[in-house]
């Protein structure tokens, strides 16, 4: 578990990381926390000729509110994301969203903008960019900058739509106002693990009435799924434990998920329809 | 002093950060191995070609089995069936690899990233064969002759061997009688029941540093763990020198558990190559190594058959279980299997007695002990029969274990079988007594009452226990040697060994309540092949009893030769002396004394002369026993389910133990918590799965799960001494293995009972995909 040999270069400015990444794009891997590439380097998975440290390049941390909008800088560590001091449902699902990665070692070195690039299925922020239609600002040396939406972004298993000579340096999120209800749920053997599947749900109710409806599931595809079917069950109708029930039951039907060691389809199943209550907040068993 | 919270004397160096484990032992132009390991579960050696790695700059040498062919391959230290030679393991694979992780070469270079680059690029040209993985199925062809014959070591000509390595049966009573002539109304009632592939996996992975010094002609060899007198024996017969120009000495442990410190493959590799190469050799295990070239362990299935009486006492016990011993039969011989049959009665009476071991070969890391090795298997599959009985007949599971306990007026209780080569005694023991005790301590009426009430309110919530025997202290000697210098400190020297477990000050302190002294003032030396002649090792729960009955028979003669001397000194008679402070005081009046370091200065060789004693304030002591010692508990869990989920939750896990003398109880309640947090993990995590291929899938702790300190709840304990063994002085039985014998048994009993279902539950680990199926 030694890595293989690689060389290291760590630029001082974003046009300086740029211009390393630029020279031998398919060889070189940008080291942010460090926390999947480091291990897939020490497995020697992962052997890239260069390692490009971003972590002294100024600005590209920290959460700023614009507008109706709020950016977060690719190396924002979940640590900062669990203690944001964002108000409102925003806020709040970041923070719980931060609480379930790893431990907390992991917390205070993983970023928010790795964890996306890294692109595992069961990550809480790829759940959450695509839950909120995150928008990824990404650059390159030749082409300049870039915004991904995060239905595009994820395309597959460890793969996002960035060139391998870009790098992520912000995300934009929606700022919520005060009518939705936000929340995250996910089940794993440990504390710590990465989830089985994981749910995450945005879902805005007025007067009684859900005016929109944002249902995101980890662990069924090979990228976070929207489940369009849970989100219809919801919109328009008046809120209710048992229509959350009911979207809980159409999200379950309407996933395809896959088989494997930590659970067959159906289990998974069962684990969709158990885990979208709770991250309604309608069931704290654990 | 004996039976003292009092403090680990270890704990000062290693809370400081001054401990030396393997990895901190780093000498001047040393070299680092790396192990180049089969990719593949099953196939036929076409070439290995060391040939660039030999170029890769920083690359010293390079080996195959080639280069090594004149080693035999390695042999066994516990339970050497003769059925079993066959099957041994050489130090590098011959001829076919048989599991994903066998060593095929070893690569030896100046830094381990050079050596783990230059294990890349040995070439291996492997033919795949298919893999056989499943050990329930009927024997397979195995071993070719030539293979058998070389591995036997026997210079004897030995026929093909197929997958089941033996096969032997352990019994009392006549059986098939019992079961072909019951009496009115008597039920035969069966299980079965299946222990996942687990094993022990310490903090610290294996490590090896070996120096062959020019100037002593000695090999030194650190890093030993368990066993290292043996390892000594077995290392210089490798290595072709005498046993006294081979020093192995214990660093500190980060964990041991059974499979570490064992003599393997890389053991082997790096001790020659320190005598081959005359470099500094150093091995340090990755984990990714470890999870497929440290022994595994468990994975049994058993088929339980008994002939029950309507009151639900067990008249006879019909028992089969096979063990998948892996691709090798390695230093453990058939111990697991032989442990599993001899102890599979427990605690009951049960007349008749018969079962039928089978150890077969699959192409899997091969496995060996692991904390409550057998017992913890058979304790499964007995307990969950017990329940079953119990539920079939509609007695309460007390009950029916109060009817078949063997009762205290019968202690001692011979079973006319044997455990480890030695007859199998229960040397004292009041099981109901205990069961009483805990029920009461814990209020388990009441525990049961409300978990009844949850469930009636819907909840999922269940109680469940477990009842078992262990045995430790087995034989067949121990030694040590008390010694006080010219200041008065005691040092205390034995053949003991530390794998983390507090031996140091339990030693300590059996040694200061005989002297009279402080035990953090004494040195414990031990582990280390120079320092003393003779040593059985850290197993089996055996240096309480051992070793500390040595150090007291030893500090006992330290004691007498003191007051000889003190008595000739001071004018008075021998009885007239006892032994406080670190004095030895004339009893009425007690100004009248020497301190032990004034009696060791009247030791020196000329004084000892004239007093006609040998020089030195110092004594030898030795225990021997043909016996071991049966410490007895019980185990209770409280679990809640996730419907949701199917997740099992461990909200209580009580253990109640009679270890007949708590020499420290403090280390007794944590030895029982480490083994509950592996109980654990063998009933709700721990699994090795493999591929259908026989790719090994858990091979990082992201696959293998280790439960955390936030899977594992507060563990209530009740530590009791009712039943001291009448075998060794001080009346102790071993606390190392009981905190893990009977989770699972006791985890599948609350589970069943939380699902509302007897029985549900005949496998471990439990999958929470499992139980959410069972929900319905």
């Amino acid at each position: 578990m030694k890595p293989s040999p690689f060389e290291y270069v760590r630029p001082r400015t974003l046009t300086e990381a740029l211009a390393a990444i630029a020279e031998d794009p398919d060889e070189s891997k940008i080291l942010a926390g460090g926390q999947s590439l480091i291990p897939m380097m020490n497995f020697r998975l992962a052997r890239p000729a260069r390692l490009v440290d971003v972590n002294r390049v100024p600005g590209l941390a920290g959460l700023a509110s614009d507008g109706d909008r709020v950016r977060v800088g690719t190396l924002t560590r979940h640590h900062a994301m669990e203690h944001n001091p964002l108000p409102g449902p925003l806020g709040g699902l970041l923070r719980r969203a931060a609480a379930h990665v790893g431990h907390l070692p992991i917390r205070t070195r993983g970023t928010f903008g790795g964890s996306l690039a890294h692109c595992d299925a069961a990550s809480e922020w790829c759940l959450v960019a695509r839950l909120l239609d995150a928008e990824m600002t990404v650059r390159s040396q030749a082409r300049g900058t870039r915004v991904i939406p995060a239905a595009d972004f994820f395309q597959a298993v460890f793969t996002t739509a960035m060139a391998p000579d870009e790098i992520l340096t912000s995300i934009a999120l929606p700022a919520l106002d005060e009518h939705y209800r936000t929340g995250i749920a996910e089940f794993a053997r440990r504390a710590g693990d990465f989830a089985i599947v994981a749910a995450t749900a945005a879902v805005r109710v007025e007067e009684g009435l859900v005016t929109e409806a944002r249902i995101c599931l980890g662990g069924v595809a090979e990228v976070p799924l929207r489940s369009a079917a849970a989100e219809r069950v919801l919109l328009g109708e008046r809120w209710s434990p048992e229509l959350v029930t009911a979207a809980a039951e159409a999200a379950a039907a309407d996933c395809d998920p896959p088989g494997d060691a930590h659970g067959d389809p159906a289990y998974r199943r069962d684990l969709v329809r158990a885990l979208v209550p709770r991250a309604l907040g309608l069931d704290a068993r654990r | 002093m004996i039976g003292a919270r009092a403090l680990r004397i270890e704990d000062p160096v290693l809370l400081r950060g001054a401990g030396r484990f393997a990895a901190d032992v780093i000498r001047p132009g040393e070299l680092h191995m790396r192990v180049v390991r089969s990719p593949i579960a099953h196939g036929r050696i076409r070439s290995v070609d060391v040939t660039p790695a030999l170029l890769l700059d920083g690359v010293v040498a390079a080996w195959t089995h080639a280069d090594i062919a004149e080693l035999p391959a390695i042999g066994f230290r516990l339970t050497p069936l003769a059925d079993l030679l066959p099957y041994r393991q050489p130090v590098l694979a011959r001829r076919i690899v048989r599991y994903v992780g066998e060593p095929v070469a070893v690569v030896f270079a100046t830094s381990a990233y050079l050596a783990e680059d230059g294990a890349e690029l040995v070439r291996l040209d492997l033919d795949p064969l298919p893999a056989h993985l499943d050990a329930d199925a009927e024997p397979t062809a195995w071993l070719d002759a030539e293979q058998a014959t070389w591995a036997a070591g026997l210079d004897v000509e030995l026929p093909a061997q197929d997958s089941q390595a033996t096969a032997f049966t352990v019994e009392y009573g006549d059986v098939d009688a019992a079961f072909a002539a019951p009496g009115p109304g008597w039920r035969v009632i069966e299980t079965d029941a299946r222990i996942g592939r687990h094993t022990g996996v310490p903090m610290e992975c294996r490590g090896l540093a070996a120096v062959y010094d020019e100037a002593e002609q000695q090999l030194i060899v650190d890093g030993a763990a368990k066993v290292p007198f043996w390892n000594r024996e077995a290392v210089a017969a490798m290595c072709g020198l005498p046993p006294r120009q081979v020093q192995v000495r214990e660093t500190h442990v980060g964990g041991g558990f059974g499979p570490r410190g064992e003599l393997y493959p890389e053991d082997v590799l790096v001790t020659l190559a320190a005598v081959r190469l005359r470099r500094p050799i150093k091995w340090i295990e990755d984990r990714q190594e470890h999870l497929v070239a440290t022994n595994h362990s468990r994975g049994q299935h058993h088929r339980l058959r008994a002939l029950v009486r309507p009151d639900g006492e067990i008249e006879a016990l019909d028992a089969a279980f096979v063990l998948d011993q892996g691709a090798y039969v390695r230093t453990h011989g058939a111990t697991v299997a032989s442990l599993t049959a001899s102890m599979l009665p427990g605690p009951y009476r049960i007349p008749h007695f018969r079962a039928r071991a089978q150890v077969r070969l699959t192409h899997k890391t091969p496995a060996g002990t692991y904390r409550s090795p057998g017992r913890y298997e058979g304790t499964f599959a007995r307990e969950r029969l017990v329940d079953r009985i119990a539920g079939e007949l509609g007695l309460d599971p007390v009950e029916v274990r109060e009817r078949n306990f063997i009762p205290a007026g019968a202690m001692p209780y011979e079973r006319p079988i044997q455990a480890m080569g030695t007859h199998l005694v229960h040397d004292s023991g009041d099981y109901a007594l205990l069961r009483a005790k805990v029920w009461e301590k814990f209020d388990l009426d009441g525990v049961r009452r409300s978990v009844a009430e949850r469930r009636a309110a819907g909840e999922l919530a269940g109680f469940g226990f477990a009842f078992f025997v262990e045995k430790s202290g087995i034989g067949p000697y121990e030694g040590a040697r008390v010694s006080v210098d010219s200041s008065g400190a005691v040092t205390v020297t034995c053949g003991a060994s530390s794998v983390g477990q507090g031996v140091d000050t339990v030693l300590a302190q059996v040694a200061a309540e005989v002297l009279g002294i402080a035990h953090d003032t004494i040195r414990v030396v031990r582990g280390r092949t120079d320092q003393f002649e003779y040593g059985r090792g850290a197993f089996a729960t055996r240096l309480a009893v051992m070793a500390g009955s040595a150090v007291a028979n030893a500090a006992r003669a330290l004691a007498g030769k003191a007051r000889r001397v003190a008595a000739h000194t001071l004018g008075v008679p021998v009885e007239d002396l006892g032994l406080a402070d670190g004095r030895v005081l004339v009893t009425g009046d007690p100004a009248r004394a020497l301190t032990l370091a004034e009696i060791a200065r009247l030791l020196d060789p000329s004084g000892a002369a004239e007093l006609g004693e040998s020089p030195g304030l110092t004594a030898e002591g030795w225990f021997h026993s043909d016996h071991m010692t049966y410490p007895y508990g019980l185990h209770a869990a409280v679990v809640r389910i996730d419907p949701g989920t199917g997740r099992p939750h461990v909200e209580r896990f009580i253990v109640g133990y009679d270890v007949g003398r708590a020499l420290n109880p403090t280390l007794v309640e944590g030895q029982i918590a480490g083994g509950v947090a592996q109980g654990l993990g063998g009933a709700l995590y721990e699994e090795f799965r493999y591929a259908e291929d026989g790719t090994p899938l858990c091979t990082t702790f992201m696959d293998y799960l280790i439960p955390t300190a936030l899977e594992i709840p507060p563990i209530e304990t009740l530590i009791t001494e009712d039943a001291p063994s009448p075998i060794n002085p001080l009346g102790v039985k071993g606390a190392g293995e009981g905190g893990t014998t009977a989770v699972a048994a006791a985890v599948a009993a609350a589970v069943d009972d939380a699902l509302g279902r007897p029985n549900a539950i005949t496998s471990v680990p439990i999958h929470p995909a499992q139980v959410r199926r069972l929900l319905g």
